[in-house]
């Protein structure tokens, strides 16, 4: 376990250094004049003159790479001020350390994704243990219509939609907005629950159809015969043994969607005017804002190569067969 | 955004393409598949509404022409009577009367129906490149990688880890600019034309690793069966063996891949349109029309149902397809 965790986590290290120099070459060694796309849309000269010397734009690329990479862990000055240790760069257009920006922003992120989850896992592994138990049945029609109907939904626009009809015209939910939880825990839930109730609607197809489906698969396993055989009833042979088996593709899905949805839930946030990662990361597009985009993306390929391993590991928790090497 | 995650066919049709099923009378796999698909009424009938929107695509100067309406044409600006002085149409439903059927869009006073059939147009032109570029490039990649092996495979194997890594819709929106920045200086208009290239190149760019990753796992398996062998004594040259052995045995999860790509690039596409990234005034578009509903449905929810539910319809049509496709291919895979 020990040792399987050292090797991951060596390896994600690698993957980020990749992604992040891959990244920093597409945006400061592509465009003509990157100065201006960190300077954002209301540059002035005299500012621009500011920026292209503090990101060194006329050194070489790599260099420019490498104080970057150092400043992450040394921390680094500009003109406007001093950005600390973990030091993402600088945005410009903000006036702000780019890792304070996250930071700020995270929690809202972290809150939506969290919740989502919660719900979509619920809703979306019952329906489809149900639809598995009760295969070719009403239920089992039922749920995986549903799930196909939600699977071609989108969030843009069932996301206003659902505003429209559940604030505006019946108002029995709240208008979604993010209050911390440690300072009203009831206020965070009713304001963030009509984004997870969406984002739900759109992920629970996903696991309903993975959960019938491997479900089905595994109840058609040996196991599951000698166990019916040796007398066990139906409802302990589902319960006890075929769902630990049947939970595999299952994970490794959710800890996709978890590190996508980690790394900013873009159009939900967009949709429902929540101020995350991936708000911010659109902000920055339209500002022009590179040094921001880069810092967002790193921390969002951070989420994804992340919950990778989580998922590897969970793998072993719930079924001893896998061995971790 | 989100691919669709790989349909894995069990390993397809035996060689020569002739499922094991395909009894004595001698009938041929295309036309076996199209029995079986023809049967699947919920699969017929959605590929009569695919069918319906690619018709109205095609067609969307000859509807302006018999409605007498373009997507172009402020009408609500032009006119007197249309829209009231916040903007907003004063029949009515958004609108809707004999002259616009599917009513006026607020603020610029267009046509919303013209807009809707015209934005068709816009959707499937860049879905329809990127399934085909990604597909191809999937398909080169993968094959290459599953056949040659060792250090090739490898290495692409490597290159599509980090690709699928990368956070894909915060990349589509970033690399848009960077991409754009190449042939016009920021502080220029963007033209239509290169907004759509870029699009198509971005899309490309991120979709074509899971194609070839799941082609990848099908040559590996392939390329140790006896035909394979036999074209390889025989003195048949790694081309051929690629493209005339191997890729005829792939058609299935090409196909049932390339249909589940479709709806997912129409909705990426109207993604990045939502957010303001994607296609820009005046092409019409169905994402910007939805991104617009978003901004004015407290008082004109009309205008938002429209494009909404037809962008629904259209992917749940396209998503039932791809299954009934599936099915038809490959009836081992059927639910």
């Amino acid at each position: 376990m020990y040792r399987f965790l050292v090797r991951r986590i060596l390896g994600a290290a690698m993957i980020l250094l990749i992604i992040s120099a891959l990244t920093f070459f597409l945006f400061f060694a592509i465009p003509r004049d990157p100065a201006a796309f960190a300077c954002g849309k209301l540059c002035t000269p005299e500012t621009l003159e500011i920026v292209r010397r503090n990101l060194g734009i006329d050194e070489p690329v790599f260099l420019q790479y490498w104080h970057w990479l150092v400043g992450i862990f040394t921390g680094r000055d500009f003109t406007y001020g001093h950005c600390d240790a973990p030091c993402l760069g600088y945005s410009f257009v903000n006036q702000e350390p780019i890792f304070q920006a996250l930071v700020d922003r995270f929690p809202t992120t972290l809150s939506l994704t969290f919740g989502a989850a919660v719900v979509f896992l619920l809703f979306g592994i019952g329906m489809g243990m149900i639809a598995a138990a009760r295969q070719g049945r009403p239920a089992d029609k039922i749920a995986s219509s549903a799930s196909l109907i939600g699977a071609s939904m989108q969030i843009y626009f069932v996301g206003v939609l659902a505003t429209w009809v559940l604030v505006d015209q019946l108002q029995i939910i709240e208008r979604p907005s993010y209050t911390p939880l440690t300072e009203n825990p009831l206020q965070w839930f009713y304001g963030l629950l009509l984004p997870w109730l969406v984002l739900s609607i759109i992920f629970t197809a996903n696991y309903t159809r993975m959960t019938r489906s491997s479900m089905v698969e595994q109840l058609g396993e040996d196991y599951v015969r000698t166990a019916r055989a040796k007398g066990m009833s139906a409802r302990t042979v589902f319960l006890r043994f075929a769902w630990r088996g049947a939970m595999g593709p299952v994970i490794t899905i959710f800890g996709v969607d978890l590190g996508v949805l980690l790394g900013g839930a873009i159009i939900t946030e967009q949709t429902f005017s929540l101020h995350g990662i991936g708000e911010l990361s659109i902000k920055a597009v339209i500002n022009q804002d590179l040094p921001m985009l880069l810092g967002v993306i790193l921390v969002a390929a951070t989420a994804i190569v992340l919950f990778n391993i989580v998922v590897d590991a969970a793998y072993a928790f719930i079924d001893p067969r896998v061995r971790l090497s | 955004m989100t691919m669709p995650a790989p349909a894995l066919p069990e390993a397809s049709a035996a060689p020569g393409g002739r499922p094991p099923d395909a009894g004595s009378v001698g009938r041929s796999p295309g036309r076996l598949t199209w029995m079986r698909f023809r049967r699947d009424r919920t699969g017929v009938l959605s590929a009569f509404v695919v069918l319906f929107f690619f018709v109205v695509a095609l067609a969307a100067p000859l509807i302006s022409m018999a409605y007498g309406n373009d997507p172009y044409t402020q009408y609500g600006q032009e006119r007197e009577g249309l829209l009231n002085e916040f903007g907003y149409p004063l029949l009515p439903n958004g609108g809707i009367s004999g002259e616009f059927w599917f009513g006026l869009e607020p603020g610029l006073g267009r046509d919303v129906f013209m807009l809707l059939v015209y934005g068709i147009r816009t959707s499937l032109l860049i879905a329809a490149a990127a399934t085909l570029l990604t597909t191809l490039i999937g398909v080169v990649v993968g094959l290459v990688a599953g056949y040659v092996g060792g250090r090739t495979d490898y290495l692409i194997g490597r290159g599509i880890d980090i690709l699928l890594s990368f956070p894909s819709t915060l990349f589509f929106i970033a690399f848009m600019p960077v991409v754009e920045s190449l042939f016009v200086s920021p502080r220029e208009e963007t033209p239509v034309w290169l907004r759509t290239v870029s699009l198509i190149t971005v899309l490309t760019l991120f979709g074509w690793a899971t194609i070839a990753r799941l082609l990848r796992g099908q040559v590996l398996s392939l390329r140790e069966r006896e035909f394979v062998e036999a074209a390889r004594i025989t003195g048949a040259s790694p081309a051929r063996i690629i493209f005339k052995e191997l890729l005829p045995n792939l058609w299935t999860p090409i196909i049932i891949q390339s249909t589940l790509l479709l709806p997912a690039f129409v909705t990426a596409e109207a993604g990045l349109s939502f957010l303001g990234v994607g296609i820009i005034e005046p092409t019409p578009d169905w994402g910007r029309l939805i991104q617009r509903g978003a901004e004015v449905y407290r008082d004109d929810i009309t205008f938002l149902l429209f494009p909404g539910v037809s962008l629904v319809i259209f992917v749940l049509a396209f998503n039932l397809l791809g299954d009934s496709v599936r099915d038809a291919l490959d009836p081992k895979t059927r639910r």
